[in-house]
């Protein structure tokens, strides 16, 4: 059998703008099939019907769904900042829509022309883009909430920015302990690890995914983390001004965040496009396409296949399935936090045991390199039954009422909430209004 | 060729969007304001990003963005919003002389640093762009992949210097609790 070459030439080009094209086509399809389920799942849980007049089961509700934005009237507040009104959904959108460029979706398809990577970009600071990006989306928020020269948009667009840069410290510090067990920040490399260790990292690292999941929320702003656009508070926050397509813009945005939070959560702790069992590990290590090492720690070739590639596909898929299901799921089941509650759980909550949990990670690591533990299935259990404890512990402790204040019980002498305190000084000029 | 044409472009925008952030909030009414000036910040950040990535610096662009761009910026515009900066302004530089120091300050900068890489004897720092330590470089970054370049020097060689930089940082932050709680009280 002759050595598995990557694709290259004028085959990878078309190959690269095949793939570019694809991802893009589903992401939209995703985004707004997800907008048709969220509506139905909605209507499933409050038992009702949910939109069922257009096409079949209302299959076709996305598409009236944009004719109807594209023809709406789009409004223009006398008032606001005409730049930065029009510039906000845009800002908002582009970092939604390009992260999901790092995601490796299925096995590497093999061609005759070569082996194909079922990634778009493969660049080597993996994960740090898809932060480094989707850090920048608040900036859509909290210009949009500004220049609508609103209050209620503007409370939104503050409410964005405080509440990202609280749960990016959390989101950030939850994946060091996948980094530091996968050893590199790409994401092939960390699909490649769970398939060699023969864990996904959801069990190693339990308590990390569970800080990944609560920050993810509160990045993607959903429910029940919605402060930048609370109706019951704020009409709608920050898109309060908008109307038509540039509303519309902002929804794809949400929607399309949710997506590549959904993949994140599926690559990083179950494990990518990788299925149980062996037989799909694929993984290019200096120059060959490896499956893994047999006991004398030489490497053996995998095999790739085209119907490998189709059924991993179908994996991945059904993982991000589930998640953007359970998004909408705890939508239509919890309700919304008050904004105290929120900032005491991302500084008070989520950073310490984030914190606490990169030291237990490292030092178990730590323990097991010094034992002579090879990076395995033993490895992983360790780990497993450490991370065990902790997530009981963490659970315990985060569901009894100490930290914060349940909706419940709105005040108590003997532990008031913590509400932030502002001094007003009355006569001073330039509160009074703006 | 591609790579050149980048840079003149990334080095023309961040050039560009620094000159916005010291005349952008000079223009008060007419579209000028500290939220003006610190969207050109931001584009700065982000050039200068664009221009680590030609240097290969793949690591160090993800960080710029990530931690100046995406979120000591937005706590910038957020505390620019909070106390709605901006509507009563007020230049802090007054009258030809504040004009004229500013001028000499910027111009001394400039000297001094075009001085080191460009006079006589200046440049070593750039010797890493000589074709034999980029090869290094590229084998370094195939064998430990582009965070292990950067996290193995700084966790060993210059570890102490780095865990001064984390003390400095704590002490600047207590520094600015205890004055901004002295304020309330």
């Amino acid at each position: 059998m002759d050595m598995l070459q990557p694709i290259s030439g004028v085959p990878a080009l078309v190959a690269m703008v095949g793939k570019v094209l694809a991802v893009f086509t589903a992401t939209m399809l995703v985004v707004a099939y997800t907008t048709l389920a969220e509506r139905k799942i909605s209507a499933w849980i409050q038992d009702r019907s949910g939109p069922n007049r257009v096409g079949p089961w209302g299959l076709l509700q996305p598409i009236a769904d944009g004719i109807k934005n594209f023809l709406k009237e789009e409004t223009m507040p006398a008032t606001a900042n005409r730049f930065w009104f029009v510039a906000g959904p845009m800002l908002s959108i582009t970092p939604a829509l390009v992260t999901i460029a790092v995601v490796p979706f299925a096995a590497p398809l093999p061609t005759p022309w070569g082996v194909v990577d079922m990634i778009v970009a493969d660049i080597p600071i993996g994960i740090l883009y898809i932060l480094a990006l989707s850090s920048l989306g608040v900036y859509g928020l909290v210009l949009s909430g500004w220049s609508s020269n609103n209050k209620y948009a503007f409370l939104g667009g503050l409410r964005a920015s405080a509440q990202m840069v609280s749960y990016e410290v959390a989101l950030g510090l939850s994946l060091v302990s996948v980094l530091m067990l996968a050893g590199n920040v790409t994401l092939t490399q960390v699909v490649w690890q769970q398939q060699e260790m023969g864990f996904w990292f959801a069990f190693p690292l339990s308590l990390g995914f569970i800080l990944f999941l609560i920050s993810a929320f509160a990045e993607t702003n959903r429910l029940p983390f919605d402060m930048p656009e609370a109706e019951s508070e704020l009409v709608t926050g920050y898109h309060t001004e908008y109307s038509s397509m540039k509303f519309s813009m902002f929804f794809i945005a949400e929607y399309s965040h949710m997506l590549t939070a959904s993949a994140l959560m599926a690559t990083l702790f179950f494990g990518g496009w990788d299925l149980p069992g062996a037989w799909d590990n694929a993984f290019w290590h200096e120059g060959m396409l490896i499956a893994g090492f047999d006991a004398a720690g030489a490497p053996i070739l995998a095999q790739p296949a085209w119907w490998k590639t189709l059924l991993t596909l179908a994996g991945f898929g059904l993982k991000t399935v589930f998640f953007l299901f359970l998004y909408i799921w705890v939508r239509w089941t919890l309700p919304r936090f008050r904004y105290d509650q929120v900032m005491s759980l991302g500084w008070k909550v989520m950073l310490p045991t984030a914190l606490a949990y990169v030291m237990v990670v490292s030092a178990t690591v730590l323990v097991l390199d010094l034992l002579e533990v090879s990076y395995g299935f033993t490895f992983g259990l360790v780990l497993t039954l450490v991370s065990g404890l902790c997530t009981v512990a963490f659970l315990f402790f985060l569901d009894s009422d100490r930290i914060i204040s349940g909706a419940s019980v709105p005040y108590r002498q003997d532990r008031p909430v913590r509400m932030p305190v502002t001094q007003v000084d009355a006569g001073a000029p330039g509160l009074s209004g703006d | 060729m591609v790579e050149t044409v980048l840079f003149w472009i990334f080095g023309a925008v961040a050039l560009g969007s620094a000159f916005g952030v010291v005349m952008g909030g000079t223009l008060p009414g007419k579209g000028g304001s500290p939220v003006a000036s610190l969207l050109f910040m931001v584009s700065t950040l982000a050039s200068v990003a664009g221009i680590y990535v030609l240097l290969e610096a793949h690591f160090l662009a993800a960080i710029q963005v990530m931690v100046y761009a995406g979120a000591i910026m937005v706590l910038f515009l957020f505390v620019i919003m909070l106390l709605n900066l901006g509507h009563e302004y007020q230049r802090d530089m007054k009258g030809w002389m504040a004009s004229l120091m500013l001028f000499l300050v910027s111009g001394a900068l400039g000297g001094i640093l075009a001085y080191r890489f460009a006079g006589p004897g200046g440049g070593a720092e750039l010797d890493f762009l000589a074709e034999a330590n980029t090869a290094a470089m590229d084998a370094a970054l195939a064998e430990q992949g582009a965070v292990g370049v950067i996290a193995e020097p700084l966790y060993t060689t210059y570890v102490v210097p780095f865990e001064l930089t984390g003390i400095l940082l704590l002490v600047a932050i207590v520094g600015a609790l205890a004055l901004a709680k002295r304020r309330v009280a």
